[in-house]
C-alpha cells in the first residue's frame, strides 16, 4: 500500500495488435505506469474470473505512455491456454492487472556506454531500459536475437532507440546465423562498452555474463523463472544468487529479482540447491555469525 | 445491523474468523503491499524451524486444474532471524500471529515452542506435522498418530498456558479423526486442517514430473470440498475443539461454508497468490454476507451444517 510498491488494478485494454510473432496488448493503467521502471513486470490473471487457470501469468512491461491518465504494454507469443486467452482479448475488454513488479534494471549514474543483449521475448524489457539509459546520455547499442526472423522482437524499434543494432537468428532467416552471445564479443570492442544487460533465457543469460566477464564488464540480467505468486509470498521462484557476503542464497526471482548482477547468479546450479547454498541440507551456521540471513543483492 | 464478528480460538479471541495460511502469506510483509494486515483475524506465518532451510530445488511448483502442485520444503530464515525480524515486524504492523513451526523431531519442535513462548506477542502456535520424522524412516509425523501425538504433547508442555497450540493435520491419512483425537489427547488445543494433498503432474512435453521432487502438495480451490469434508468430520466426532479450516477458500460464502462445516477461524492459501488482495476482498464478502442474514454473532455459525434441519440461525 505504500506509493512506490505494486497495485493491483482491473484495467481496461486499450489495443491489441499482433507485431510478428507477438502479441502486444496495451491497458490503461496509470498507477502502474507512473510507478513503472524498466526491467519490472505485471503478472496478469488469465481465464475471466471463474477460471480453473488460478495463477497470474507473468510479462516484462514492453512500453509506457502518458495517454489516458498512464498505459502499459506488454508483448507475448502465445505458449498455452493463458496466453490464448490473451491473445483473444479484444479493446474494452477488462484485464485483472499487478504490477509493477520486481527489481528493475539499476541505471549507471554516469553517462557510459551500454550494450543490451536480448533473447526471444526476452527483447521485450530493453526498450524502456534502452529509453532510460538514453535519457542518461548513454550510448546504447541492442543485439537482438531469436530462433527465427518472426520473433526478433522490436526490429523496427531497435534502430530508432539504439546507436547500432544486431539481429542474430539462429536459423540464420534474419541477420547474422547463431545466438546472441557469438557476435556480443566484436560488439563490446567496436562500442567500447561499459556495461551489459541482458534478458532472456537462463543459458543465453549464462553465455552472455561470460563473454562481458572475458571484457571485465559489469552484467544486469533479467531471469526468467516460473512464478506461482509474483509478488513475493510462496517461495516458487527462487535462483541461487551469491550476496555480498559471499554467501549463496535462494532468492526470489520475483522481488530480490528478475534483475541481478549476472556473476552473482550461479547459472551451473539453477534448479538445483548448492550444497553450500544458506540452509542446503548439512548446512551449519558459521561460529562468526555468517550466513545469517539478509536479501540476497 | 452489522454483525459481531469476534471468535475464539481457545483462550485467544480473533477480531474476525479469516486468516492467513501457513506458507502463503510470506513473512506479512509483501501482503501488506496489498492488504492491511491489522485488520485480518490473524496471520500465519511461514512453518519456522531451528536453522535456516534452503528447501528444495526448482521448478518448485505447477499449475493444475483450479489448483497448483508446490514443494517449497520450508525454505526459510529459521527461527533466530524470524524473531529478531520478522515476528517484531508482524507486532508492529498491528498484526495478530499465528506461527507455524516444524522440525524433524519433538524436541525440535519443544525448541521452537519454548522461544517463541519467550518471545511474546504470538497468538497461537500452530504445529506443521506435515514434515518427514526421520526416525520413522522420514513418514509425515501425520502419518503415524502416536508420533504426532508425542509432537503435539512436546509442543504443548513448552508452550505459554495463555498460547493455544494447533495441531495442522493433512487430509490424505488413514485415520483422520483417530489423528484428530490423538492430538487432542495429547492436550492440542485445537485443529487446522487442512494441509495440502500430495498429488504429481508430469510435464507433456518433457514427459518427466512437473515439481522437481516429483511428489507436490495440492493447494487451490480443486480441494476445497475435501477440505470441508474433513472440517465436518474431525467437528463430528470432536464437537468442543476449536478449527482452523482451510483449503481453496476463495469468496467469502467459501469461509461460511467451511464455518458451517464446523471451522471457528478460516484460512486464505493458494488464492493470495492469485490475488493478493484476496483476504481483504474476502473479509468483505463474509461481511456482507453475514449481515445480509441478520446473524448477530459470526461464532453462531460454527457447525451449522451439523445442526437438524429447520433449526435456526442467526436472528
Ligand atoms: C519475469 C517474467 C517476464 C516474462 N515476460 C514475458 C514477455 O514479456 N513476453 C512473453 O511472451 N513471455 C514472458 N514471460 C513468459 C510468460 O510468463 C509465459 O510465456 C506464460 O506464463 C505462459 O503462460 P501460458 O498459460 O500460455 O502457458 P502454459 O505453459 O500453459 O503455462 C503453465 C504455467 O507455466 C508457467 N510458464 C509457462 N512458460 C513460462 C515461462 N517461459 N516463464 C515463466 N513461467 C512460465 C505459466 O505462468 C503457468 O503458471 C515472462 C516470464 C517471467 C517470469
Ligand atoms: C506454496 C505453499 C506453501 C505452503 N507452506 C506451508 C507451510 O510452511 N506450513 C504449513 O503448515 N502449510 C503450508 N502450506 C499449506 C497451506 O497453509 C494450506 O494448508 C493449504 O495450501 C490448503 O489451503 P489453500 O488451498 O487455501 O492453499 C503451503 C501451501 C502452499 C501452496
Ligand atoms: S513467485 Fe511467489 S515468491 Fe516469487
Amino acid at each position: 500500500m505504500s506509493d512506490s510498491g505494486p497495485v493491483q488494478m482491473r484495467s481496461p485494454v486499450l489495443t491489441v495488435r499482433r507485431v510478428d510473432a507477438y502479441h502486444a496488448i496495451t491497458v490503461v493503467a496509470p498507477n502502474i505506469a507512473e510507478r513503472f521502471r524498466s526491467g519490472q513486470f505485471l503478472a496478469v490473471a488469465v481465464g475471466g474470473e471463474h477460471s480453473g487457470m488460478l495463477l497470474r501469468r507473468p510479462f516484462a512491461i514492453h512500453d509506457v505512455k502518458p495517454d489516458y491518465g498512464g498505459t502499459v504494454e506488454f508483448l507475448f507469443s502465445v505458449a498455452g491456454a493463458g496466453t490464448s486467452w490473451l491473445a483473444e482479448r479484444r479493446s474494452r475488454d477488462l484485464l485483472d492487472i499487478v504490477g509493477p513488479l520486481g527489481r528493475p534494471f539499476p541505471l549507471p549514474r554516469d553517462p557510459v556506454n551500454c550494450v543490451l543483449v536480448g533473447g526471444g521475448s526476452g527483447c521485450a524489457p530493453l526498450f524502456p531500459l534502452a529509453q532510460a539509459l538514453r535519457r542518461r546520455g548513454c550510448r546504447v547499442d541492442l543485439v537482438l536475437g531469436a530462433a527465427t526472423a518472426d520473433r526478433v522482437c522490436g526490429s523496427i524499434t531497435a534502430r530508432r532507440v539504439a546507436e547500432t543494432a544486431t539481429f542474430v537468428t539462429e536459423d540464420g532467416s534474419f541477420g547474422v546465423r547463431g545466438r546472441v552471445s557469438d557476435p556480443l564479443g566484436r560488439v563490446i570492442e567496436e562500442t567500447r562498452s561499459d556495461v551489459v544487460y541482458a534478458c532472456g533465457p537462463m543459458p543465453m543469460l549464462r553465455a552472455v555474463t561470460a563473454m562481458a566477464d572475458r571484457y571485465e564488464l559489469p552484467t544486469q540480467v533479467s531471469v526468467e523463472e516460473s512464478m506461482a505468486c509474483g509478488t513475493g509470498i510462496c517461495m516458487s521462484c527462487v535462483v541461487p544468487i551469491v550476496g555480498d557476503d559471499g554467501i549463496t542464497r535462494m532468492a526470489r526471482a520475483c522481488v530480490d529479482g528478475p534483475v541481478f548482477r549476472g556473476e552473482r547468479v550461479r547459472f551451473d546450479d539453477v534448479g538445483t540447491i548448492p550444497f553450500d547454498a544458506l540452509g542446503a541440507p548439512g548446512w551449519k551456521a558459521q561460529p562468526d555469525g555468517r550466513g545469517a540471513d539478509r536479501e540476497a543483492g | 445491523m452489522s454483525s459481531d464478528l469476534r471468535i475464539r480460538l481457545g483462550r485467544v479471541e480473533l477480531g474476525n474468523p479469516i486468516m492467513t495460511a501457513a506458507g502463503c502469506a510470506g513473512t506479512g510483509r509483501e501482503l501488506a503491499r496489498f492488504v492491511d494486515i491489522a485488520q485480518m483475524g490473524a496471520i500465519a506465518t511461514k512453518s519456522v524451524m531451528l536453522e535456516p532451510r534452503a528447501g528444495r530445488p526448482s521448478p518448485r511448483m505447477a499449475e493444475t486444474p483450479s489448483g497448483m502442485l508446490s514443494s517449497i520444503g520450508l525454505q526459510g530464515p529459521g527461527i533466530d532471524v524470524f524473531l529478531e525480524r520478522d515476528l517484531p515486524w508482524l507486532l508492529s504492523r498491528g498484526g495478530t500471529p499465528v506461527v507455524s513451526i516444524a522440525g524433524g523431531s519433538a524436541p525440535e519442535y519443544a525448541e521452537l515452542a519454548r522461544r517463541l513462548s519467550e518471545a511474546g506477542g504470538v497468538a497461537v502456535v500452530e504445529i506443521n506435522l506435515s514434515c518427514p520424522n526421520p526416525a520413522d524412516q522420514g513418514r509425515d509425523f501425520t502419518d503415524d498418530p502416536a508420533e504426532a501425538a508425542r509432537v503435539v504433547h512436546a509442543v504443548r508442555s513448552h508452550t505459554h498456558s495463555d498460547i493455544p497450540v494447533f495441531a495442522k493435520l493433512a487430509p490424505d491419512v488413514a485415520d483422520l479423526v483417530g489423528l484428530a483425537s490423538a492430538c487432542v489427547e495429547a492436550r492440542a488445543d485445537g485443529l487446522s486442517m487442512v494441509n495440502t494433498i500430495r498429488g504429481m503432474a508430469i510435464d507433456p512435453a518433457t514427459l518427466r514430473p512437473a515439481v522437481a521432487g516429483g511428489l507436490g502438495g495440492l493447494s487451490g480451490p480443486a480441494i476445497r470440498p475435501i477440505a470441508v469434508n474433513c472440517v465436518y468430520r474431525a467437528r463430528a466426532a470432536l464437537p468442543d475443539v476449536p478449527i482452523i479450516g482451510m483449503g481453496g477458500v476463495r469468496t467469502g460464502a467459501d469461509v461460511l461454508e467451511f464455518m458451517a462445516a464446523g471451522a471457528t477461524a478460516v484460512a486464505v492459501g493458494t488464492v493470495n497468490f492469485a490475488d493478493p488482495s484476496a483476504c481483504a476482498r474476502i473479509l468483505r464478502e463474509f461481511e456482507e454476507s453475514v449481515a445480509g442474514r441478520g446473524v448477530a454473532r459470526v461464532s453462531e455459525l460454527v457447525g451449522a451444517a451439523h445442526r437438524p434441519t429447520g433449526a435456526s440461525l442467526g436472528g
